[in-house]
């Protein structure tokens, strides 16, 4: 005989959804979708339930900062074990939470700022950590098996309805909203203004109101870090060196037409030598034409020079807007004119639709594997595993992309051997960084890292086989062309300088290896280390980049020295 | 005893030269600073190179040595004393620098 069968409500989901909305409608009294700033932490008392998976908005430029603080606030007896997940850990009350018993665990990508602080809190058995990603892998967890429950976020303004107009900084918010609304969850935005919708409308509508729930208008306008913006004028000698390297040694090399640059001096060297040095190459329109890259200040003599065609940003970055709105041809800007920035797909071009990735790290092994992770820190490396790695799964071709294949593949037999492109992935140090600290080790500090944390693996940010050139001021270490972990670990060791690992450099195998052209030194490539001057730089100064942009760039106050 | 100012560490080193320098005024290369360094040139008697290091970055000497020693694989200067001021620069910076005062010494 069969029991009968059980019948099972299939929208339980909706039904809590309802209870919470009802809950927090009658706790509040709000009106329509909008709820005053002194009721947040009533909100979020009668919104949460014990265990929640909840998302709170924050990454490296913008924060939803009220509701976090509103966050700290909540009674931990009626909130409590919530599960976090946040792309990135950067103020107090992000780690507050879990010491005033409130959340329990945590899935992030980036910690910097509070990394040494997430670091005692896990020893200290404050906190459960269940991974560290990439931002693209976070976002994409969201929609598998980090679906957030709650999701906190941050706009510029809403109308009455809620629709959101994120301005400049819409960053992370489409991805964390739409998988918390699609999945009977709910959506809690901070804004920093509010228009009637019939008067005064929103510029453009980011994000519908009927994906969002509940709209505050926070006291402050929420934090944003101008964390691209680099000072010309502490740009060195060396790294005008290496940014020639750069561009006479890979860029035109390879043709490279599609890029994404890492955040630091060294890359903005770059940037601020195009439009000088390599226009004397004539190289203008043969290299660096499409760009995933936030608006980087140091850019700006490049576009005005008519070298770059577009630019997809994962965010924006203060002081940008108004010459970002006026140059509306290069990048992605909506139809009000501000800039529509989104690390998603950003992330998602940098990986996928980029031909290089260049950018700096801490320390260098002998096998190319690279890391910023540094003893007493948890910190995650946000979006550079997905920059500086190779797309295992891109098909469509470019010179650049099967060059290196080519080079990578050459002579190699079987499943190795079958033809196909290779990212450049490009690290870029000095041997020595500040206080003569070596950037190249036996031994990286991730794998001491690992046995203190307890980590299931060291935390590398790039590995080793995904690293095409290692770029110092001693020269070009092409990997793509070692056939041995003997010859890269001698490649390697050819270009490490000074330090303990350079000096002890095999010299015969070096040689051999320079005569190959898998190592080249400056004057290889016909750079004379003696012209690399800061004359050559576009912009030397945070007013020169103002100038250049024909006084469209508005520095933030700490950047502006006159 | 010594007129070495508190915190700095002074390094000497004598190489033997194999192109002389002859007869010139005094070549220098940088400025005192922060990561950076000055580079003196002088005539000196015999044939050999001479170095003196004053620096504020402690504890480096296998560095200089072979930053020293590379120098003087590629400008084998005679009867040159090389006198360098360093405030912590890298070798990289350092290296540099004393290109660019034996170019200005061959001018």
């Amino acid at each position: 005989m069969n029991a009968p069968l059980e019948v099972r409500a299939w929208n339980q989901r909706a039904l809590n959804r309802s209870e919470r909305l009802a809950r927090a409608a009658a706790a509040t009294g709000a009106r329509g979708r909008h709820v005053t700033a002194d009721a947040v932490v009533l909100l979020l008392e009668t919104v949460l339930e014990p265990g929640d998976r909840v998302c709170l908005e924050g990454n490296n430029q913008k924060q939803a900062d009220f509701l976090a603080q509103a966050l700290v606030q909540v009674d931990p007896q009626r909130v409590h074990d919530l599960h976090m997940v946040q792309s990135v850990l950067a103020l107090p009350e992000h780690l507050d939470v879990f010491e005033n018993g409130i959340a329990k665990r945590l899935d992030f990508s980036f910690s910097g700022p509070q990394g040494a602080r997430l670091a005692k809190l896990v020893s200290a058995g404050g906190i459960e950590i269940g991974a560290i990603h990439t931002y693209l892998e976070l976002f994409a967890r969201y929609f598998v098996d980090l679906t957030p429950k709650v999701a906190l976020v941050a706009a510029h303004a809403a109308d009455a309805a809620g629709n959101l107009y994120t301005g400049p900084n819409t960053e992370d918010t489409p991805a964390i909203v739409e998988a918390t609304a699609f999945s009977g969850g709910i959506v809690i935005a901070q804004v920093n203004e509010l228009v009637d919708g019939k008067t005064t409308t929103l510029p453009r509508v980011d994000i519908p109101a009927d994906w969002v729930d509940f709209v505050v208008k926070a006291p402050r306008p929420n934090v944003i870090e101008p964390l691209f913006t680099r000072d010309p004028a502490q740009i060195s000698e060396i790294q005008v060196l290496m940014a020639m390297m750069a561009i006479k040694g890979i860029y035109a090399e390879y043709g490279v037409q599609r890029l994404n640059h890492g955040i630091g001096f060294d890359t903005a060297a770059i940037e601020l030598l195009l439009p000088t040095y390599g226009e004397a190459l004539g190289l203008k329109g043969k290299i660096c034409r499409h760009w995933a890259l936030n608006p980087h200040p140091a850019l700006i003599p490049a576009i005005e020079a008519g070298w770059v065609e577009s630019i997809h940003s994962f965010g924006s970055e203060l002081g940008m807007e108004d010459y970002i709105r006026a140059r509306s041809d290069v990048f992605f800007t909506g139809a009000d004119g501000s800039l529509r920035s989104h690390r998603a797909f950003s992330q998602a071009a940098g990986h996928y639709a980029c031909d290089l990735f260049i950018g700096s790290t801490l320390q260098i092994d002998l096998d190319g594997n690279s890391s910023t992770a540094t003893l007493g820190r948890i910190s995650g490396f946000g979006g550079a595993p997905n920059m500086g790695a190779d797309a295992r799964g891109r098909r469509h071709t470019s010179p650049a992309w099967l060059k290196a294949g080519r080079e990578a593949r050459q002579g190699r037999v079987g499943a190795a051997g079958t033809p196909r492109g290779q990212k450049l992935v490009v690290q870029m140090v000095e041997t020595f960084r500040e206080h003569m600290q070596p950037a190249f080790v036996e031994r990286l500090d991730a794998w001491t890292l690992q046995e203190q944390a307890g980590m299931a693996l060291p935390p590398i940010m790039i590995y080793g086989d995904d690293v095409s050139h290692i770029l110092t001021e001693e020269g070009i270490a092409n990997l793509l062309l070692c056939r041995s972990d003997a010859e890269r670990e001698q490649a390697i060791r050819g270009v490490a300088g000074y330090t303990a690992v350079g000096l002890a450099r095999d010299r015969r195998m070096v040689e051999n290896l320079r005569d190959r052209g898998v190592i080249r030194r400056p004057e290889d490539i016909g750079i004379d280390p003696r012209e690399a001057t800061r004359n050559l730089l576009a912009a030397r100064s945070m007013r020169d980049l103002v100038r250049a942009s024909g006084g469209l760039y508005s520095p933030p106050k700490r950047f502006r020295n006159w | 005893m010594s007129d070495l100012p508190p915190g700095l560490e002074r390094l000497d080193y004598r190489l033997t030269g194999e192109r002389p320098a002859g007869p010139f005024a005094p070549v220098l290369a940088g400025v005192v600073g922060s990561g950076n360094l000055e580079v003196l040139l002088e005539p000196a008697d015999g044939s050999d190179c001479t170095f003196r290091i004053e620096t504020s970055a402690r504890g480096f000497g296998p560095i200089w040595e072979a930053v020293v020693r590379d120098f003087h694989r590629r400008h084998p200067l005679a009867g040159v004393h090389v006198s360098v001021n360093d405030m912590g620069a890298t070798p990289a910076v350092v290296s540099l620098r004393l290109d660019q005062a034996a170019q200005e010494l061959q001018r």
